[in-house]
């Protein structure tokens, strides 16, 4: 039977290979329907109808048992969020066809009522307990022609319906759109919600702890219990790693938590104070800042600590330092013309070139994913920040976020895995929290609600 | 460790797994890092050694320099050896007699009020006070020379004491660049210290960032609070 352990490493993660996943079919995989279970599944993607999008309907999926009703529900509304997320489709709201009869999969749905409602594609899906497992069978069909283009059974443990809708849009998004969704991806924060006096310290002060959460913000996590202050987390490229500053009795120094193993590594080695770590993209180094020579330069060292790298010499502080994706230039702040701003380099430490040009103040750059070649920083706008994206290929700026219009200040960014969306800090609620936000500005969400929560970094995969 | 755990998390496989590996190591240990625990306890044996070699010293004069018994900072010591705290200690190895003897100062506690109170209770009511900064700026200000001033007189009248100087920012940078800003404004009250004479060995700076605002308002006189360099004693 799948404990929770096996559950998590099984399942939840997608970076289990497909091969995999289909060797262990029996248990926990996804599985094609049988011919004989279904008409035949028609290739192709769906147009849209009527409107510039394809319209998009998923009514709660059909609970075998009436106990299953909830889960049915978290599946379709999941499922639904997800697919609005990426704004590829228009998701028709939920609450317009909740009249609708739900038949379960594999029953011919009522097609004539879901073109009258305007749909172009229906997701049509039945969750039953098998044992200790939920089974989901899910379809996905073509309205105008009434034919079936994608259908699946999953077998699951029962604890996380999420996960699987997850799962499920990854799939739709993939084979319809040809897109790498993010829906299993997460992100990682740092967030005072759980109000522990700090450790070791006679002031009034609170621990920041080391979170993680789904893309989503559900599923929060907590990763550390140092009952300090932790800062700045950055994950690997495997996603199974995160580098964060750690303030210890000694002082701040780089820790790498493989946080599913528990294992610590110290690529600072505890050396002066040390900041603002980031992962390279081959995940065998780290970028951070250290004071072991002075003032605050950029250094380069193997997550073990070998090959100590030192990319910066100058007098004034340079920090925040972050990856091209080619891993052959580091973008990073320095306020040496006298104010912050945010330059790159090349690895080798030559070819300084100012990137944020005509800003009072630039910070925390952030380098996007190919294929995009952008850099995300925070820029001073109107006494306080915003995120702002450089296009290094076009050489100029434009604002992410408004903080005359959200109020409070936005900074922070940290992109998604696939460049569409950005991660940032905004203080508009009047605390510190995590939102997320499309590449282009659009389709904003609070991702965080409890305590503060700052400087996300988006997982991955 | 199971009580930081909030309710939720106990039973999510991988905070097991997390706890399972944290509840074998030491509880006093903020970072839970072997190579550092060994650094610790390295540190707690030097500290012993050289409560030994003191006393012997004061015993016998001439004093004798300092034998360094530690182990190579470079070689990975085994941890079985740094836990064997307990252990009677080793004699100091006899110095060979030819060696010049080195006449450094003997630096003695104060023995006062104040020098008896517990690290703590000297923290909680500071006779080392706060420097406070103008907005964006780590220059001392004549108000912020005169309150470092007295804090170095304390330092050399209580020259034991060592001292964390943490740099502090206000809210209304950037949370990246107000640890520059917090290094900044700690080093300069370090190098101003220096210059009054106070040794740098008795100095450890630290930037907070805006992360710990002595005042949680969002104006202008609770800003004023948190551009500020904090001292805390770490040993006396």
């Amino acid at each position: 039977m799948i404990n929770s352990n096996t559950f998590v490493h099984m399942f939840g993660w997608k970076r289990l290979a497909m091969t995999t996943l289909l060797a262990a079919a029996v248990v926990t995989g996804w599985q094609p329907l049988s011919a004989q279970q279904q008409p035949p599944i028609v290739e192709g993607e769906i147009r849209p109808g009527g409107g510039a999008a394809v319209r998009y309907a998923v009514p709660d999926f059909v609970a075998a048992t009436p106990d299953l009703a909830e889960t049915g529900r978290t599946l379709a509304q999941v499922l639904w969020n997800d697919l609005e997320f990426e704004r590829e489709f228009y998701m028709i709201p939920r609450d317009t066809y909740s009249s609708i009869p739900r038949v379960a999969a594999g029953a011919l749905p009522p097609f004539a009522s879901w073109r009258e409602l305007g749909a172009d594609a229906l997701v049509s899906g039945t969750v039953e307990k098998v044992g200790d497992l939920l089974r989901v069978d899910f379809r996905l069909y073509r309205v105008s022609d009434q034919q079936q283009v994608l259908a699946a059974r999953y077998e699951v443990a029962a604890r996380s319906p999420r996960v699987l809708a997850h799962r499920m849009s990854d799939e739709i998004f993939i084979k319809q759109r040809n897109l790498k969704g993010v829906a299993r991806t997460k992100l990682a924060f740092i967030s005072d919600r759980n109000r522990e006096p700090l450790v070791g310290t006679v002031e009034k002060r609170e621990v920041k702890e080391l979170y993680i959460s789904d893309y989503d913000g559900a599923n929060e996590q907590r990763i550390t219990v140092s009952r300090g202050l932790n800062l700045n987390p950055s994950w690997s490229p495997d996603a199974n790693s995160i580098a964060y500053t750690a303030f210890g009795k000694s002082g701040p120094d780089i820790v790498v938590s493989r946080i599913y193993e528990g294992l610590l590594q110290r690529p600072a080695k505890g050396i002066g104070n040390n900041y603002l770590p980031s992962f390279s993209p081959d995940g065998t180094r780290v970028a951070f800042v250290s004071t072991r020579d002075g003032n605050m330069e950029i250094y380069v060292a193997n997550v073990d600590g070998s090959n100590l790298r030192r990319l910066t010499n100058h007098p004034s502080y340079d920090l925040t330092p972050t990856w091209s994706p080619s891993g052959s230039q580091i973008a990073f702040t320095s306020d040496r013309s006298g104010s912050p701003q945010v330059y790159s380099i090349n690895i080798d430490g030559l070819g300084l070139r100012l990137i944020s040009q005509g800003e009072a103040e630039a910070d925390r750059p952030t380098w996007s994913p190919a294929p995009f070649n952008e850099i995300a920083f925070t820029a001073r706008r109107a006494g306080w920040y915003d995120v702002k994206i450089y296009d290094a290929a076009a050489g100029t700026s434009r604002w992410l976020t408004d903080n005359r219009s959200t109020g409070g200040s936005n900074e922070s960014p940290a992109f998604s895995p696939t460049g569409r969306h950005l991660a940032f800090t905004s203080t508009r609620t009047g605390s510190m929290q995590i939102f997320v936000i499309g590449r282009d500005g659009r389709g904003e969400r609070q991702i965080t609600k409890t305590g503060n929560n700052q400087t996300p970094s988006w997982s991955p995969n | 460790m199971v009580a930081e755990l909030t309710p939720e998390l106990v039973g999510r496989g991988f905070h097991l797994r997390h706890r399972r590996r944290r509840t074998s190591q030491p509880r006093h240990e903020e970072f839970e890092h072997p190579e550092q625990r060994v650094n610790m306890y390295r540190r707690t044996l030097h500290t012993a050694i050289v409560i030994v070699l003191v006393v012997s010293a004061a015993a016998c004069k001439p004093r004798q320099p300092k034998v360094n018994t530690t182990p190579d900072p470079g070689t990975t010591a085994p941890v079985a050896t740094a836990r064997e705290e307990s252990k009677p200690l080793p004699p100091p190895p006899t110095p060979p007699p030819s060696i010049p003897v080195e006449d450094k100062p003997v630096v003695r506690p104060v023995e006062d009020a104040v020098a008896s109170k517990s690290l703590d209770d000297l923290n909680r009511d500071s006779l080392l006070k706060p420097a406070f900064f103008p907005l964006n700026s780590h220059d001392l200000d004549d108000q912020g020379r005169l309150i470092v001033n007295a804090n170095a007189d304390v330092l050399k009248k209580y020259a034991t004491w060592t001292i964390t100087v943490e740099g502090h920012a206000d809210e209304r940078g950037t949370a990246e660049y107000n640890l520059a800003l917090g290094e900044k404004r700690a080093n300069a009250v370090k190098t101003y210290l220096v210059s009054l004479g106070v040794s740098p060995d008795r100095l450890k700076v630290i930037s907070y960032g805006k992360e710990f605002p002595f005042d949680p308002g969002h104006d202008e006189s609770a800003w004023a609070k948190n551009r500020r360099a904090h001292f805390v004693i770490t040993a006396k």
